[in-house]
């Protein structure tokens, strides 16, 4: 069986949000809850329809069991996959599986997370490795930044290219009136922007923030029917590399390289069919790698691709339109909020950042310390 | 099958007994000639377990290095490319940070109370 038997099979229904920026009384799962629910009501569906359930968050050791509980529902299909912030692009390609094989008809993918309220830094229930925890790693900066150094060290990327990708953001965060950072934002008070690891500053890196994304999938017969025009799910990749930073091969290069391939097979499409990349841009060096290694641009001419507005709106690709969690939202694993602002994108409700045209979206998720890469490919009626 | 108990201790306590000991050691397979470090119970990829211990060099290179900006202080974490193969996370000893691609040379230091490796610089002309 060939693997594009899934293509347009199954589709986001329903899409939910709650509590992007600082929600502060509100706890992880109450956030995740109001998401949830919105989700499920914007599908047109009832919570007792829900016979499916995928989450991962960064507080629950078995989140679908949490999340089931809370929500009093019984489902059928679960699953838990943690692999940090692209674990919602996976629970992508799971519940496709699962709707495809009958296993149930309506599954919940949902995060939610009060970090910035609760703490104010990134939460993670990720353990320290032994071989590196006597160097103080401050995971996840740290090995981000050591590829950052290393992609300047082979490839000439320098750090204004870097807060170029800071600044598109920012420009597309203005567009949107539920990112978390507004306001102007320039290059030089990126790199003039406190040094937090070499080469990364404040400003090279994701916000901390509360919130709650949900989305709700079906199989696309019964999408049709239901109230929102469906984002159809098209392709899904996946790719492990390493789980501690010295393991990784190449520093420049991830294993986006290999999920990409893979969703694009099963989509049948191609780099130039796409209208809107949503990259998770955790760090600013994390935009320039899935660019590259996506094939969206050659290896290592990153850093020129997105210079001087490239990736900013009207530039000559639409990269990250909600503000991304460089400037928009990004409350500790964000795969789950780039779904989201695919399919607003692909239904053509983005309000003033909104796509000319925005038939096929691209997510592509990453999780641990460039560990984990999944990219999936989303699209509307005319993509089937 | 009989899953018997394994006679430890395994890689990691060989390991931290060795650096105990003032010895650098890291594994090698010699049916596939391969290193490997962090130690495991078989080398990765090939699953050969047939790993033994052999004396590190203890020389290679700086492949990346960061500088951890910090209230409590400034330090380096590098990633050395040891020239037997493997990489491992360290710090590099006396400087703030160095370049890619410096020599750099092991030693075993005490951290937070228990020996750990760090490098220091190889002086141009030195023993590399």
């Amino acid at each position: 069986m060939s693997s594009t038997s899934l293509r347009g099979r199954t589709a986001i229904a329903g899409i939910g949000a709650a509590g992007w920026g600082e929600s502060p009384g509100r706890s992880a799962i109450e956030l995740l809850g109001d998401a949830a629910l919105a989700a499920i009501a914007d599908a047109g569906l009832e919570l007792k329809d829900i016979d499916g359930l995928c989450a991962a968050t960064s507080t629950h050791a078995f989140p679908t069991l949490s999340v089931a509980e809370y929500l009093g529902i019984k489902p059928t299909f679960f699953d838990g996959t943690n692999i940090g912030g692209s674990s919602f692009e996976m629970h992508l390609l799971q519940a496709a599986l699962a709707l495809d094989a009958g296993i149930c008809n309506a599954v919940l993918i949902c995060y939610g997370s009060n970090q910035r309220t609760a703490g104010g830094r990134l939460v993670s229930m990720s353990e320290p490795q032994w071989h590196e925890a006597p160097y103080k790693p401050r995971h996840p900066i740290t090995a981000y930044a050591l590829a950052a150094q290393r992609h300047m060290h082979e490839f000439g990327t320098t750090r204004e290219m870097l807060a170029d990708i800071a600044v598109a953001a920012r420009q597309w965060a203005n567009l949107n009136p539920a990112a978390f950072e507004q306001g102007p934002l320039t290059r030089e008070e990126v790199l003039n922007a406190r040094m937090v690891s070499d080469p990364l500053t404040t400003r090279d890196c994701c916000l901390v923030t509360d919130g709650g994304g949900a989305c709700v999938m079906v199989r696309a017969d019964q999408a049709k029917n239901l109230k929102q025009n469906p984002a159809y799910v098209l392709g899904v990749g996946g790719a492990h590399s390493h789980r501690s930073i010295a393991q990784m091969k190449d520093l420049t290069r991830t294993v986006a390289a290999e999920s990409g391939p893979r969703a694009f097979a099963m989509a049948g499409l191609k780099q130039s069919d796409v209208d809107l990349v949503m990259l998770y841009d955790a760090f600013t060096i994390t935009t320039l790698l899935f660019l590259e290694d996506l094939g969206f641009c050659p290896k290592g001419e990153g850093g020129r691709f997105v210079q001087d507005g490239a990736i900013a709106p009207g530039g000559r690709l639409a990269v990250n339109t909600n503000g991304g969690g460089l400037s928009c939202v990004h409350p500790g694993m964000y795969g789950m909020f780039l779904i989201i602002e695919a399919v607003t994108q692909i239904r053509g409700a983005a309000g003033r950042r909104q796509l000319a045209t925005c038939d096929i979206a691209l997510c592509h998720g990453n999780g641990g310390t460039l560990s984990s890469q999944v990219t999936a490919l989303l699209g509307g009626a005319a993509a089937l | 099958m009989l899953p018997k108990a394994t006679p430890g201790p395994g890689p990691e306590a060989q390991y931290h007994a060795f650096l105990q000991e003032g010895r650098f050691m890291i594994q090698r397979s010699p049916s596939t000639g391969q290193y490997v470090f962090y130690p495991r119970v078989a080398a990765p990829g090939s699953g050969a377990a047939d790993l033994e211990w052999v004396a590190a060099s203890g020389l290679g290179r700086i492949y990346s290095i960061t500088v951890n900006r910090a209230r409590t202080g400034n330090y380096n974490i590098a990633l050395v490319e040891l020239d037997e193969g493997p990489r491992l996370m360290t710090r590099i000893e006396g400087v703030e940070t160095a370049p890619i691609g410096t020599r750099v040379k092991a030693r075993i230091a005490d951290l937070g109370g228990e020996p750990a490796l760090v490098f220091d610089i190889v002086e141009q002309g030195g023993a590399a």
